[in-house]
């Protein structure tokens, strides 16, 4: 087999093989770690990578493997995670300057220790927007990760590296945070499968926070088993993360292949159709027309939904990087810098006020979920803008994209339902764009098990990307 | 706070002096434009009234 090959595979495509013994856990980390360095360079994806870590992990499971123990449901699956993540040996820098300062960390975050208690391997860090305060994946100290379907254009961010090396091909999986859209926007920009669950699903603990009241982790692959495989192996209760539900964890596998038959699916109109430019309403209609699906509701209130998740945004996180701000802010990027400065200044009553709003909305939302068990909303407004583009236009108003690009991913978040991001190609379009699928509070088996009846019939893919001076 | 009496030049200076954050080390232009966009949200929050007993729990149990 050779590492053309392997770069195409899926995370549960690779244990396959590993298991029919047609490759072994050290070609399949050797043949990342090659593509790796040929392409990074031109793709800004890893910051960060572990390659003896990865090979003695590699080792030790064609060890197991050798003397026919058990492996695990991702034995040999290389993957990599956003580096606010900590990786025991590496400074958590979480797209910073400042925190390369940092000591080492002690330890690897528990989603880290979950993924490779299921012989998942760890391989490195990747690139993000700095503290992770950004929809674009550009980071004014690594340089930005680039769109490997047209390297001009943006990844989106702020898990932007994560876009770029699921979809290049460097890593089948990999992890990042979502705080309003930092999962869903790169998903969608990239066009690959991101998963971001409810609110308190899954453990924080071992990452750089940034909102804490509504920061999330998921993954991102290129098809819909490695999603669901790799979700139901980081489930489970962490007393570590205080804000962790203590809900029993609710596999998702059992019926990630019952189709979409018997669900009640409706499109979001409204405020999510007002804005989006016609590539996001064609990719929303396309998935609802596979569907079945002709009935459009309303998300009520979404607009002022949204404004509460930026302004909540604002004020923690200019709360969480106070000190810095005021003896650091020119090791900043600026365009986060300014950001968190305007943030700090916000009256607090607004945020107050902002923090009501949710169980108000949460309860409307319910009410919804009573007719329905499935929204599907475009994940943004456009597909990738290019590095460096500052603003664009939608609805007839220039709006700036760094904080606009997360329009439609804010609503969903601020209520903490689960979605999974699903990747539309229009015909002959190069860039794809992605959609949200969205269930009620807990029901990721639900997203799941839509996202991947739309793979199974060809209405969403993640191909692999062939990025300039990929030769292979 | 209406939008007439909004001021981001005089929000600028007391508010960044109460915090203690020095202005010469950021872009007050950017800071400014910032402050505008959550200010114009701000509207959407303020103007949208719940009653006292409405929780700010940002954990939910669904």
């Amino acid at each position: 087999m050779s590492a053309v090959a392997l770069h195409e595979m899926s995370g549960v495509g690779l244990r396959e093989m590993l298991l029919a013994r047609k490759v072994s856990a050290c070609e399949i980390v050797d043949a990342a770690f090659s593509r790796i360095a040929r392409l990074n360079p031109s793709l800004g994806a890893f910051t960060d990578v572990v390659d003896e870590r990865a090979r003695r992990r590699a080792e030790a499971i064609d060890a197991r493997r050798a003397r026919g123990e058990p492996l695990g449901p991702l034995a040999g699956a290389p993957f990599a995670v956003k580096n606010l993540f900590d990786v025991e040996g590496l400074a958590t820098r979480a797209g910073s300057k400042i925190n390369r300062e940092r000591a080492p960390a002690e330890a690897d975050a528990t989603l880290i220790q979950k993924l490779e208690a299921a012989d998942a391997i760890l391989i490195g860090a990747l690139n993000m927007g700095e503290y992770a305060y950004d929809f674009t994946g550009e980071n004014a100290h690594d340089g930005p990760s680039r769109n490997p379907h047209d390297l001009a254009h943006m990844s989106g961010g702020s898990s932007g590296g994560c876009g770029t090396a699921v979809a290049a091909g460097l890593a089948p999986l990999a992890l990042g945070s979502d705080t309003n859209g930092s999962i869903r926007v790169p998903s969608s920009l990239c066009g690959i499968f991101g998963l971001k669950p409810t609110y308190g699903r899954l453990s924080r603990h071992g990452t750089f926070p940034f909102v804490a009241s509504l920061d999330h982790l998921g993954p991102f692959a290129r098809g819909v088993r490695d999603l669901a495989t790799s979700y139901d192996a980081m489930s489970g209760r962490d007393e570590a993360d205080h804000a962790q539900s203590r809900r029993e964890a609710q596999p998702t596998a059992p019926t990630l292949e019952d189709g979409a038959a018997d669900l009640r699916i409706a499109r979001l109109g409204g405020y999510f159709a007002k804005s989006a430019e016609p590539a996001a309403v064609e990719a929303v209609e396309r998935v609802a027309r596979a569907l079945g699906a002709d009935r459009v509701v309303e998300l009520p209130e979404a607009e002022r939904a949204r404004a509460r998740a930026y302004l909540i945004t604002m004020v923690e996180g200019a709360a969480l990087h106070l000190d810095r701000l005021r003896t650091r802010a020119g090791d900043f990027d600026p365009d986060v810098r300014d950001r968190l400065f305007a943030g700090a200044l916000l009256p607090g009553v607004w945020v107050a006020k902002a923090q009501k709003f949710r169980l108000w909305f949460r309860a409307r939302v319910a009410e919804l979920f009573r007719e329905v068990d499935i929204l599907l909303a475009a994940a943004t407004p456009t597909r990738a803008p290019r590095i460096g583009q500052k603003t664009f236009v939608l609805d007839g108003h220039e709006m700036l994209v760094r904080p606009n690009l997360g329009l439609f991913t804010q609503p969903i978040s601020f209520i903490g339902l689960p979605v999974v991001c699903a990747p539309v190609w229009t015909d002959g379009e190069r860039l794809p764009i992605g959609v949200q699928i969205i269930a009620p509070a807990w029901r990721e088996d639900l997203c799941l098990r839509i996202a991947r009846a739309l793979e199974r019939s060809g209405v969403v893919a993640a191909p692999v990307a062939a990025p300039r001076g990929d030769g292979a | 706070m209406s939008e007439a009496e909004f001021d981001p030049d005089a929000t600028l200076e007391a508010a960044a002096a109460l915090i203690g954050l020095d202005l010469a080390k950021a872009s007050r232009e950017v800071v400014k434009a910032h402050l505008e966009t959550a200010e114009r949200l701000s509207r959407l929050v303020m103007a949208f009234e719940l009653d006292c007993e409405a929780e700010p729990a940002p954990v939910f149990a669904a």
